[in-house]
């Protein structure tokens, strides 16, 4: 299959190893991935901010830089949830005809990494080996958003050598939700609390999701209290394999 | 006349007084709160999981009240007319008020024909919106709450904190101590049974004396001009049987069109509220019926804001509201901050959607915000009130609201400079990669060599100041990419 990999300005600029990963992993699988690169982010930040309109060129960007790629992935649960549950709106918004036809043709064609794998690709077990205890919170986007059920639970525990283990209050919000974690940062902060406990509490080694946005809050709670849990993307672990995670 | 009951003088309504993250920071310092909000809704939240579960249709149940309430919103004129014809047909009463004040100034004027100076209201939070027992207190009646919880709040001369449980974020040894002021009983246990019993007492004279009665109303049926009103005590079928008179404040968003329509709504009502299968008390009742119950029956249909958000596309969905307060219970943001910090009565989720629509987007700025857009609200919401899309269209019209404006046009805010930048910068593939590498140039006076960014400057203070921030890679993805080539 011929993927083109819509990577999320975010993964793009602070963590561009889940956008290897993701590249490494579907090329492991025998697919081909292209990158079109005048992508640049897909309007999310200023979309939930209250700046749709602002989003709106950002919008016609993006359905522009895919066109003519039969399937899109991104390695972002609010990303894609983002083009496929407010790109329409947006087009209305702008009340434009040409933008909503060409966002209609767009939105069935992207696909969130894992539904990617576990729909059209059929695929549980992608090969991966890590070797670590890993807990997985299903992000609000992923989970809510863009109903990712069971998917990313069985593709973890088809990983060889993991030591997977279930996270309580795992459905609950990490706090993150964008701007929110610093307009009501104390709010934030003690959802984000409660999250950072469940997680020690699991004893993993590694906290996984669909989604760097949310890790990236989780991951800053446990850098600050040196609590020597890392962070890591989904993509990065299924992009394991035996000598990469033995280094 | 009986002595007014003390009640403290706070600004009730729907008017946020302050934004919610400053009253949030001051709920998150008291743990007490915390601790008797958090327990009060995992114990109702678990609940209603419970008996959702039991019911293999339940989105469908969800589907139809959906459609049932927007059936009736979209032909409210229709309906409200009809409704007005059956409760007249019936022997009732009906008035029309555009705001608070002119409900308030009707229902005042009613009791005052009646000749009393004190009314007996079963919980409505219709009322509380307008200010009502305020109102009443400026003419000299006295409004005695009947709803134990409501009875608490009154007489601690505090304010609600939840739909369904007003007195949440208070515990037992602290309404203890309430009534034992208020209700002169000193060495009243902390023991619920003898709690209940003290209110019992009070509550039974007041009902005694009572010679109108006020109350809200969960539903009215346009088809019978049936009112109806859903609850536990049964303190409020008291209020609305043993009166002369009484009066019912409803929001005109209450009108059902069909009296078939209450097999589904009381069906969804307490189970998502309560909990319950069934709630113990469901009043009915048509007008007025010889030789039982009230003499003159008046509702007041209440506007205050509803016809506006009807008006709005996106936001008109929040007036399906059937007030059970699921939202509230799994909302990670009520069930640390409780009510109070929402400033209106309507907290939580639905408050954060309703009150902007009911006092303007510009009185109430901070509310749509109020939210991590984690979307459990929505999922648990029986009348499929989608909260996340709403708030960001809210979010929305905050924001353009504040770009009309010429005064603060003239001073942007640094969030606004910072958004327009960045779509401005994102709008083309090189303002966007020149601006990853500034990022990179950028952050080297924070993250000072280590692995992470442990201090933000200004507005995004509040991020570092329990959370490190990655560093910028040396290599962005595309970089990558184009390496590879």
């Amino acid at each position: 299959m011929r993927v083109a990999l819509l990577i999320a300005c975010f993964n793009d600029t602070l963590f561009p190893e889940t956008g290897r990963a993701t590249v490494g992993l579907l090329e492991r699988l025998g697919h081909q991935v292209d990158f079109p690169e005048e992508q640049t982010c897909c309007g999310q930040i200023h979309f939930n901010t209250g700046y749709a309109r602002d989003a709106l060129p950002l919008v016609r960007r993006m359905v522009d830089a895919f066109e003519g790629a039969d399937a899109v992935v991104c390695p972002s649960a609010s990303c894609t949830g983002m083009v496929r549950d407010h790109y329409r709106g947006l087009a209305e918004l702008a009340g434009d005809a040409g933008l909503r036809r060409e966002v209609d043709a767009f939105v069935p064609r992207v696909h969130e990494l894992t539904e990617l794998l576990t729909g059209p690709l059929g695929l549980q077990d992608v090969g991966a080996y890590y070797p670590h205890r890993v807990t997985y919170h299903p992000t609000c986007h992923g989970l809510r958003g863009l109903g990712l059920g069971d998917g990313p639970v069985r593709l973890l525990r088809s990983v060889r050598g993991i030591d997977f283990v279930e996270l309580e209050q795992a459905t609950e919000c990490c706090g993150f939700g964008g701007t929110f974690a610093v307009k009501n940062a104390d709010t934030s902060i003690a959802m984000l609390s409660a999250k950072v406990k469940a997680v020690l509490d699991t004893g993993a080694e590694v906290v996984t999701a669909a989604d760097n946005s949310c890790l990236m809050h989780i991951g800053g709670a446990l850098s600050r209290q040196r609590t020597g849990v890392r962070a890591v993307h989904l993509a990065e672990i299924l992009a394991a394999t035996e000598p990469q995670a033995a280094a | 006349m009986s002595a007014l009951p003390r009640v403290r003088v706070v600004a009730p309504g729907a008017m946020p007084q302050r934004p919610f993250p400053d009253a949030a920071r001051e709920a998150l310092g008291d743990s007490q709160l915390r601790r008797n909000i958090g327990h009060a809704t995992a114990t109702i939240r678990d609940k209603r999981a419970k008996v959702v579960a039991e019911l293999p249709d339940w989105e469908q149940l969800r589907d139809a009240g959906a459609a049932i309430k927007d059936r009736a919103l979209l032909s409210l004129d229709e309906q409200l007319v009809r409704l007005e014809e059956a409760v007249t047909g019936a022997g009732g009463t009906v008035h029309w008020a555009r705001d608070g004040g002119e409900a308030n100034e009707i229902v005042t004027a009613l009791v005052r024909n009646a000749g009393a100076h004190e009314v007996v209201k079963v919980k409505s939070i219709a009322t509380d919106e307008i200010g009502l027992n305020e109102a009443l207190q400026d003419a000299g009646i006295g409004a005695v709450e009947t709803d134990l919880a409501e009875l608490i709040i009154q007489l601690a001369g505090d304010v609600q904190s939840h739909i369904l449980v007003p007195a949440i974020h208070l515990n037992r040894a602290e309404i203890r101590d309430v009534f034992a002021r208020e209700l002169d009983a000193e060495d009243l246990p902390d023991e619920p049974a003898a709690l209940a019993e003290v209110a019992r007492r009070h509550l039974r004279r007041k009902f005694l004396e009572a010679r109108v009665g006020v109350s809200g109303a969960n539903f009215a049926v346009a088809e019978t001009g049936t009112v109806c009103v859903v609850e536990s005590e049964g303190n409020g079928r008291m209020c609305t049987t043993l009166p002369e008179v009484l009066i019912s404040v409803m929001g005109i968003e209450k009108v059902l069109a069909s009296f078939r329509d209450l097999e589904v709504m009381l069906a969804l009502l307490p189970r998502s509220s309560t909990g319950e299968r069934m709630n113990p008390y469901t009043s009915l009742w048509t007008g007025v019926t010889d030789d039982d119950g009230p003499r003159e029956f008046h509702l007041v249909l209440l506007d205050n804001g509803r016809t506006q958000a009807l008006s709005d596309k996106v936001g008109r969905q929040a007036l399906r509201c059937i007030r059970c307060s699921a939202c509230l219970n799994v909302c990670p943001v009520y069930s640390r901050t409780g009510g109070h910090a929402y400033g209106s009565v309507y907290p939580g989720p639905i408050g954060a959607i309703l009150t902007p629509q009911l006092v303007g987007v510009e009185n109430a700025s901070s509310l749509p915000f109020a939210s991590s857009l984690c979307g459990a609200c929505y999922e648990v919401c029986p009348v499929k009130i989608d909260i996340p899309s709403v708030l960001v269209d809210l979010r929305r019209q905050v924001v353009d609201e504040q770009r009309s404006r010429p005064g603060v046009g003239a001073k942007v805010s640094p969030e606004r400079r910072a958004m327009e930048g960045l779509a401005r910068a994102f709008s083309s593939r090189r303002g966007y990669e020149t601006l990853q590498r500034a990022g990179r140039l950028a952050q080297w006076p924070l993250a000072r060599g280590r692995g992470h960014i442990g201090a933000l400057p200004g507005p995004l203070a509040g991020w570092s100041s329990a959370r490190d921030l990655p560093v910028v890679p040396e290599q962005t993805f595309r970089e990558w990419w184009r390496s590879r080539r």
